[in-house]
């Protein structure tokens, strides 16, 4: 190998000035060009594209196999005047903000009884990780069913134990179906969140917690000013996501209620692949959807202030 | 004297570090019952789906003959019909399919770009690994109708291809993001070495930098392949024909009818539909976790 490198590196001496060809393959730019292609080109066609595509839909009429014309803010005209629209932003803030802050509490809270010493951690924490790697539409399935009107499981249990009189009608009120619905994206959603803190709290030293135990802290204070301090970078990324992800959710709606009954359950998505793919209103869809950008916007910037007061309070303190 | 019975003492007790201040009924109260309580609501979907999945007709909505929690008379009636009566392995085929070159594809140009913004440092080099951090944010639900009509128009509408080419769009920025962390771990000395010695860049990334990362190429491949199988939104609007359709959208689509004892065969498309995924995960968890922790981490 050496051997063979020997005279190219002298030829390459000999030549002064590197020909075009070299300089495309040896320069650092030129390079970093050719090897960020194959990803570029993926990013700019079907995401950066389509996502300036999403917003100039939004301005037209278009509609599945029509072109549309530029109508300016005509769709959200319309739909600001939208009484459905409107309930599914409120819908999506509902869901969002319900689920996330349960998903949190109770990803901390099964995080924390990890990391305790737990016989059998290693498997008992790839248990906690199943609802998560198992498709998000085809564990719906299985809370569909077990949300049926007629044969649900828990409603049989609750008669059994004799609390209840009647079945629940899981999906068919407004109310029990949003209930159902978060419970649902909750279940879905703890252990990734689990996982990640728990991954956070790993990092943090024992010895920490053991000089709290000296100077005589509760169990509270230790968690108040040891554990959730150092943890609280990690629970800002961790909680983007899953802001992202529920904010934007829509397997988990459609195999459910489709946004019914009577749109209580309609999230921005499924609102805008309502009207944009089975109605065809492309433009209108886009507008839905385009509307969405500013509530991401807001979370991510939400959780990046967090991170950043983060990081001024450690320099204060630590330095 | 002393010396030894000290060691003797802490030979016997099998604690760590601060447990001796906790007594066992405590423990059971604070950690064991509540453990035991999500683990069991957590797992209980999976029994249910597995169990309808196997349970004969007759029991299937009769709770008041035989208790619902189990079944006397296991059949695999459902399944067979779904393996043999059905187009179930062709759905499955698809997916696999998709998932399996979507994730190539993936994994190909993310290894170019993170070893690109990590090591060849390229001026932008910075900009181009935020970028790659705001893609992953964009999510499909605001993609999915202007892509609709990207793909349509370049005529891979109701064509496996359209996924495999956008499921790179959310698979790419994840990877990248998550390789970049492997590759910075790896030594620049071994990589100068190399150079003095006249290899290309194009030599140090497949005979140095990636027999090194391959736990990290293990992680990014399982996550990858699970996020295409899971994938909902980009399958239900670019697929139309039956034949076409990948798992999550057939069976919600072919298999929802209004049958009363439709949920024996529902069940048994879920429950096949989630097994390879979670014998794959079981084989690689640890993996799985470095690659979701890995990248929420940096």
């Amino acid at each position: 190998m050496s051997e063979q490198a020997l005279p190219m590196a002298r030829q390459r001496l000999a030549i002064a000035e590197p020909t075009a060809w070299e300089r495309l393959v040896t320069n650092r730019n030129w390079l970093g060009f050719w090897f960020m292609m194959p990803a570029a080109a993926i990013l700019i066609l079907f995401l950066a594209y389509p996502l300036f595509l999403g917003v100039w839909l939004s301005f037209t009429d278009t509609r599945i196999g029509r072109d549309g014309v530029f109508i300016g803010l005509e769709n959200y005209e319309w739909l600001s005047e939208d009484s459905i629209f409107l309930q599914s932003i409120f819908n999506t803030v509902l869901y969002t903000a319900v689920a996330s802050i349960v998903k949190f509490a109770l990803g901390l809270y099964l995080a924390l009884l990890l990391n305790e010493r737990v016989p059998f951690k290693a498997i008992v924490r790839s248990i906690v990780l199943i609802p998560f790697i198992v498709p998000t539409v085809l564990s719906a399935l299985a809370f569909w069913w077990i949300y049926d009107t007629q044969f649900s499981i828990i409603s049989w249990s609750l008669k059994q134990l004799g609390l209840l009189d009647t079945n629940i009608d899981f999906l068919g009120n407004p109310f029990n179906a949003r209930v159902s619905v978060i419970i649902a994206n909750i279940w879905r959603g703890v252990p990734f969140v689990a996982i990640t803190l728990l991954a956070g709290l790993q990092t943090v030293s024992p010895s920490l917690y053991e000089a709290a135990t000296l100077d005589g802290a509760t169990r509270w204070q230790i968690f108040r000013y040891i554990t959730y301090p150092l943890l609280t970078p990690i629970i800002a990324v961790v909680m983007t996501f899953s802001v992202l992800f529920t904010f934007t959710d829509f397997q988990l709606i459609w195999v459910l209620t489709r946004g019914g009954p009577v749109n209580a359950t309609h999230l921005m998505a499924t609102l805008s692949y309502q009207r944009a793919i089975l109605g065809g209103r492309l433009g209108e869809g886009a507008a839905i959807a385009t509307a969405m950008i500013p509530f991401l916007i807001l979370a991510i910037m939400v959780s990046f202030y967090g991170l950043q007061k983060r990081k001024w309070q450690q320099g204060e303190n630590n330095d | 004297m002393t010396d030894t019975s000290l060691k003797a003492v802490n030979n016997d007790d099998h604690s760590v570090g601060m447990d001796y201040l906790e007594k066992l009924s405590s423990r059971l109260v604070t950690l064991y019952l509540p453990l035991g309580i999500i683990m069991v609501s957590l797992l209980f979907p999976f029994y249910w789906m597995a169990l309808t999945a196997i349970k004969p007709d007759d029991q299937l909505l009769d709770f008041a003959r035989v208790n619902p929690f189990w079944t006397t008379a296991p059949t695999f009636k459902h399944i067979y019909k779904l393996l043999f009566e059905s187009q179930y392995p062709l759905w499955l085929w698809n997916t696999m399919y998709v998932a399996v070159c979507a994730t190539m594809l993936s994994i190909i140009a993310s290894v170019m770009a993170a070893y690109s913004i990590v090591r060849l440092r390229y001026k932008g080099a910075q900009l181009v690994g935020m970028l790659i951090f705001l893609a992953y944010l964009v999510p499909p639900s605001i993609l999915f109708i202007p892509l609709a009509s990207v793909i349509y128009s370049y005529g891979l509408f109701d064509s496996p291809l359209a996924l495999i080419l956008v499921y790179p769009t959310i698979l790419i920025p994840f990877s990248t993001w998550l390789l970049m962390g492997y590759f910075k771990s790896i030594p620049y000395e071994l990589e100068e070495c190399a150079l003095i010695d006249g290899a290309t860049r194009w030599q140090i990334l497949t005979r140095i930098v990636l027999p090194l990362a391959i736990p990290g190429l293990i992680s990014a491949f399982i996550f990858s392949f699970t996020l295409c199988w899971n994938e909902f939104i980009y399958a239900l609007t670019f697929l139309s024909s039956n034949e076409n359709k990948t798992i999550p959208v057939a069976i919600v689509n072919e298999f929802v009818d209004g049958d009363i004892y439709r949920w024996g065969s529902l069940m048994a498309g879920a429950l096949m539909g989630s097994l390879p995924l979670v014998i794959l995960y079981a084989f690689f968890v640890e993996h799985y976790v470095s690659a979701m922790t890995g990248a929420v981490k940096e």
